[in-house]
């Protein structure tokens, strides 16, 4: 039977999980917003996190916030240089060719690091001051469950102040609402969209950061499910919405978390969970919950 | 004119069986398992190339129906007693331990099944257009993964199935995969095929024009999926082991990696592809494994086969996004006029 304990232990798993998605999910919806792209490879810019903080501490010798701060900037720059490589090139070809780009970019990312990182797992560093736990009665929670949210939190409010009172943000919304006529308007339509990438690919970094410590096995292909399911919050959320893509995360993490602790014979399902969903939402309201109707051109 | 045709057709079938029938007689078995696989690819990048190339609809669900095909042609072929031993875990569902029927029915069921799969896929998923379309589809794949991994008295779940007879030889790759080249191509070139093609260049011009969008696009996309189940119940008996692992997206890409090198829209195009792809694949094989120059060993590097394969598509989505062939196809019109010796038929080299 499930007490209140028992189920508020369930909850915050569901809000740590659901606040990695939505910072996952942030770099998509940015990325879809400016370009009309799933950015299949963004998932897989997100394993590179790991891998980066991983030889940061483990070779390199980095104190852990240097080696994370070093992942994250170099996250981003990964991020720009898979713009300016594999989609600056099509972007006025056909949007079939611009998606077959990025699943191929997402596979060259994943076997380039089956070859430079080796396809077993390695143990992502834990830091303690992050990973212990805190005893609460006779619950015991780590305290990353509550790092995440807050973490989560505090990159939305900073982003949402960049995305809307800053002249930066400005140009991304100019861009993503007509790249053409902005660049008309004087928008450096290029440098936004790299920002617009380095943003989403930092953020995504932040994400991959904590899923290390809260999930410390690390692998050439652990950004695929994540990616994916980030990807289903965003559409679920409303995708080119900010707002949308948090909501959708908290929603996908929480749904998750929640049916495997409440039907745990279905546990074997968990993955198929998050596409059902997706199919549902894409049948009945394509736009998601926040999404405005998109009236198609002829 | 059109009797000749038919008739160089004929002789060329001909032609390609005396062929395999010298390939038989004089390739080792690792060279024929090659010639095999070559000859399946044909089938699953057709299958993906209707809908995806001809008709216009990206999908990535190419795995998912596979997947149906494979398991199907297999649980139907399995003798009673290797299912037995497959099944330690759990024991197999009641009538389909003792069930078995002829390889070729097998496939033939295994086909209709992935056909009614992406009838039940499509007929839902296809009201979505472009990347929707695609996420959607790469999710019932998934869903259709994790099923099988799941209901373990029909499918054995993650163990998987070991033992598959190996009914399938070159005769039977081949065969199928001929039958299918004449069957795809007699349907391109119906008022169907125009149908489709129409539809891949402007949904909303073709819907003005009387065509029905949704019984097009179900169509293709269910004759795909019956023939990506026939492929998959091939490669199945092929291989002699399969388990859900094996039907990730990593399948659909290899697929899909296929059909952009030959052409989006070329049967001619694929049938060259399938061929560079399985081939390339086998040849790069030294990427993987040491090599020994003199008495320096250079080790290698496993992964590295896929590095290239992936920088491939990328090149050749980002510089020949036409692939070897663009739409165009080798006909004998075209032979014809490049030899000079017939001049072309009214209204050009495309019938």
């Amino acid at each position: 039977m499930m007490n209140l304990s028992t189920f508020f232990q369930h909850l915050t798993n569901g809000i740590s999980l659901g606040s990695l998605y939505a910072l996952v999910a942030i770099g998509y919806t940015m990325v879809y917003g400016t370009l009309r792209l799933i950015n299949f490879a963004h998932g897989d810019v997100f394993m590179m996190t790991t891998y980066f903080a991983f030889y940061g501490v483990a070779t390199f010798m980095l104190p852990w916030y240097v080696s994370f701060i070093l992942a994250i900037i170099l996250t981003a720059a990964l991020g720009m240089l898979l713009e300016i490589g594999a989609y600056r090139p099509l972007r006025d070809a056909p949007k079939i060719s611009i998606m077959i780009s990025a699943i191929g970019a997402s596979f060259l990312l994943e076997n380039l690091a089956v070859v430079l990182f080796g396809g077993r797992p390695k143990a992502f560093p834990s830091v303690k001051l992050l990973t212990d736990s805190i005893q609460w009665g006779t619950v015991s929670i780590q305290k990353l469950t509550f790092v995440i949210p807050i973490v989560t939190i505090i990159f939305l409010v900073g982003l949402l102040y960049l995305i809307n009172h800053t002249k930066t943000g400005m140009a991304m919304r100019a861009v993503a609402k007509d790249y053409e006529t902005a660049g008309i308007m004087g928008v450096n339509v290029n440098k936004t969209i790299s920002q617009t990438f380095a943003i989403g690919s930092m953020l995504a970094a932040v994400g991959g950061i904590m899923w290390g410590l809260k999930f410390p096995q690390i692998a050439p292909l652990m950004g695929v499910m994540p990616g994916l399911k980030a990807f289903i919050a965003a559409v679920i959320g409303g995708i080119g919405n900010i707002k949308g893509a948090v909501i959708g995360g908290f929603i996908l993490g929480i749904g998750e978390i929640m049916i495997v602790a409440f039907l745990p014979s279905l546990s074997g399902y968990r993955d198929a969970f998050a596409f059902i969903f997706l199919i549902v939402i894409l049948l009945f309201k394509p736009t998601g919950i926040t999404g405005e109707k998109i009236a198609e051109k002829v | 004119m059109k009797q000749k045709k038919t008739l160089l057709t004929v002789i060329s079938i001909v032609v390609l069986f005396l062929g395999v029938y010298l390939a038989d007689q004089n390739l080792d078995s690792y060279k024929m398992r090659i010639l095999n696989l070559c000859a399946i690819y044909v089938v699953l990048g057709l299958s993906m190339n209707l809908i995806n190339g001809f008709t216009g609809l990206f999908s990535l669900g190419h795995a998912g129906f596979m997947a149906v095909g494979a398991y199907t042609t297999a649980i139907l072929t399995m003798p009673d007693v290797v299912k037995g031993q497959n099944f330690f875990m759990v024991p197999m569902m009641k009538p389909l331990d003792t069930m078995h029927v002829p390889f070729f029915l097998a496939l033939l069921i295994g086909g209709i099944f992935a056909g009614i799969v992406g009838y039940l896929i499509g007929a839902p998923a296809l009201r979505l257009r472009g990347d929707y379309l695609a996420i959607a589809t790469l999710g019932f794949a998934e869903i259709i993964r994790v099923v099988f991994t799941n209901i373990q008295s029909v499918t054995n779940g993650a163990l998987g199935l070991k033992g598959i007879p190996e009914s399938s030889n070159i005769w039977w790759t081949v065969g199928v995969a001929t039958v299918t080249v004449l069957f795809i191509g007699s349907l391109i070139n119906s008022s169907y095929g125009r149908a489709f093609k129409a539809i891949r260049e402007d949904e909303i011009a073709a819907e003005s024009m009387g065509i029905s969008l949704f019984k097009h696009k179900v169509l293709a996309f269910t004759i795909g999926a019956f023939f990506a189940g026939v492929g998959g119940g091939l490669l199945g008996s092929l291989m002699g082991t399969i388990d859900p692992l094996m039907f990730r997206f990593f399948l659909t890409f290899n697929i899909l990696l296929i059909i952009i090198l030959g052409g989006m829209g070329s049967i001619t195009g694929t049938i060259i592809s399938a061929f560079i792809i399985t081939i390339g694949g086998e040849a790069l094989r030294f990427l993987d494994e040491s090599m020994t120059i003199g008495n320096l060993v250079i080790p290698g590097i496993s992964g590295l086969r896929m590095v290239v394969f992936s920088a491939l598509l990328m090149i050749v989505v980002l510089f020949f996004n036409r692939g070897i062939m663009g739409t165009n196809e080798f006909t004998w019109d075209r032979l014809f006029a490049k030899f000079g010796k017939k001049p072309l038929a009214k209204g050009g080299s495309k019938q």
